[in-house]
């Protein structure tokens, strides 16, 4: 085997790559760019082509394919959010996640685990039967479970009152999932490229070309391209970028960061999110333990980590986990979340005509990548806000109606 | 562990600070349009870059202006609002005067 490596090495010819046919040369129009190469850009390019019949589409990205906060989330798929609006939205999710693997004709390692939501105090206990309600109201999978459940279904958890802040129940979800977060941008971006899409990374978009309060190109290293609709999806770089098309977003930066473990046997089945303690964890198909914290206190347009994040998850992690004093980290990094006052994202129209928006992901964009990525294209293809999406629009910060999800991930209640 | 300079306490370590976001002029509460306010509520400029921002000394409930690059994350200067304020109103006498 290594003689055959060696020898595949220095060979002069290599198969083509199985996933992507690269664009060589950028078109001077497209009918839609999409900027931002991550797997909501990928994922609404993938849409547009295969329910709208929008071939003709560029999508730009500053860095390399799936670069950003793709690669950078611990891949918690679940729709037991706590408002309406959030629980239809995620749910609409969850059912495209569960075919996605075989729509994209790529192995997305969609495992559902069992999600629960630790309750360490009565506050957040009476939310977590709150969220239990209004899920099954909608037809979501979740119920409000005490000690010796979570023992059961979950012996490796110290459920003893016999520290800081004991678990007084939780909400169970078991549809909770994670999945293979580079294949979900890979088999998104293989899918659209087959189709007819050009993906086109290493290409900033350096200004956007606005004629009458209207969207009609962008400037890029490589010249520039003009367009009949242009969207966003780029995260961290959501405020700097609609600052080029000339309006403001309710969106500060903030880093998110996370960790993993070195890899094990298989320990831990379920997911555990904690909002008090601001923790989360699961156990990845490689046995690495995946492990995240609320976002750092100040915002940053940085991917550095900080000690300080380390010490704060590991004291609540080994509360909840005693056996994970055995381990040790072996990998760190973060993203930069684009975080909204109301933890809901921005989706839809902009003040702008012909420029759509897809931001305010913070700490929960990996989830909706195809929901955002449907309904964004149905947006983009009629111009009109879906009727999902509606409660997401940018309008809703001029009109004082805001979502106010506090469901979402590590947000303590 | 980081270390911020609180103008009136002196270096103290970042866990007693608690951040305040972005310094934003508050439109006129008596005369603002429901549009204006709503965009000094809600609207950030984020930059990527130097920025002027509100802190919080929380054990002694100090709040003070930093002058911070959010890229670098390097504070440049911090000073008391009354400070700020004072170079703001300067800077704008000067405006007006050019």
């Amino acid at each position: 085997m290594p003689f055959a490596l060696l020898k595949y090495a220095l060979a002069g010819e290599h198969p083509d790559n199985p996933h992507f046919r690269w664009s060589p040369d950028l078109k001077s129009t497209y009918d839609v760019i999409v900027i931002g190469a991550g797997g909501h850009g990928l994922a609404i390019a993938y849409y547009l082509a295969a329910r709208h019949g929008i071939t003709n589409i560029a999508v730009l990205d500053k860095g390399w394919l799936a670069g950003g906060n793709t690669a950078r989330n611990t891949t918690i798929i679940r729709a037991n959010y706590l408002t309406p609006e959030g629980v239809r939205f995620y749910k609409e999710s969850v059912e495209l996640w569960r075919g996605l693997s075989n729509e994209l004709d790529i192995n997305l390692m969609y495992s559902e685990r069992g999600h629960f939501t630790l309750a360490h105090t009565d506050a957040a206990l009476r939310t977590a039967r709150w969220r239990a309600e209004v899920n099954k109201h909608l037809g979501v999978d979740s119920e409000v479970i005490g000690p010796d459940d979570i023992a059961r279904i979950c012996p490796t958890m110290n459920v003893s009152d016999d520290v800081r802040y004991p678990i007084l129940g939780a909400l169970y979800h078991p549809p909770g999932a994670i999945a293979r977060h580079d294949a979900v941008a890979w088999g998104y971006a293989k899918e659209a490229i087959r189709r007819g899409v050009d993906v086109f990374t290493q290409t900033p978009v350096n200004k956007i070309i606005v004629e009458n309060g209207r969207a009609v190109g962008v400037e890029t290293n490589k010249g520039p391209v003009y367009a009949g609709k242009i969207v966003q999806a780029v995260a961290g770089s959501s405020s700097e970028v609609a600052r080029m098309a000339g309006f403001r977003l309710p969106i500060t930066t903030i880093p998110l960061q996370a960790c993993v473990s070195e890899p094990v046997k298989p320990i831990l089945d379920q997911i555990v999110v904690s909002g008090s303690l601001h923790v989360y964890i699961s156990q990845s198909a490689r046995g690495e333990m995946v492990m995240g914290s609320a976002t750092d206190p100040y915002g940053l347009y940085s991917t550095r980590s900080t000690l300080e994040f380390k010490e704060g998850l590991m004291s609540h992690m080994l509360e909840l986990f005693p056996f994970m004093g055995e381990l040790r980290v072996l990998r760190q990094w973060a993203g930069m979340a684009d975080m909204t006052p109301d933890f809901s994202p921005v989706m839809g129209l902009t003040p702008v005509e012909n420029y759509y928006i897809d931001a305010g992901w913070g700490t929960w964009g990996f989830k909706a990548t195809p929901v955002c990525g449907l309904r964004m294209a149905e947006c983009i293809a009629t111009g009109r806000q879906p009727d999902l999406l509606k409660p997401f629009a940018l309008d809703r910060f001029r009109s004082f109606d805001l979502v106010g999800e506090k469901g979402a991930a590590s947000v303590g209640h | 562990m980081k270390i911020l300079t609180c103008p009136i306490n002196g270096p103290r370590n970042i866990s007693e600070f608690v951040w305040g976001g972005e310094v934003k002029e508050m439109p006129d509460p008596a005369t603002a349009t429901d549009a204006e306010w709503s965009e000094y509520l809600f609207l950030d400029n984020n930059r990527a870059g130097e920025i002027f921002e509100w802190w919080l000394h929380a054990p002694t409930n100090t709040w003070f202006i930093a002058h911070r690059n959010t890229v670098t994350d390097v504070v440049l200067e911090t000073m008391t609002v009354d400070t700020y304020f004072a170079r703001r109103a300067k800077a704008e006498r000067a405006e007006e005067e050019a």
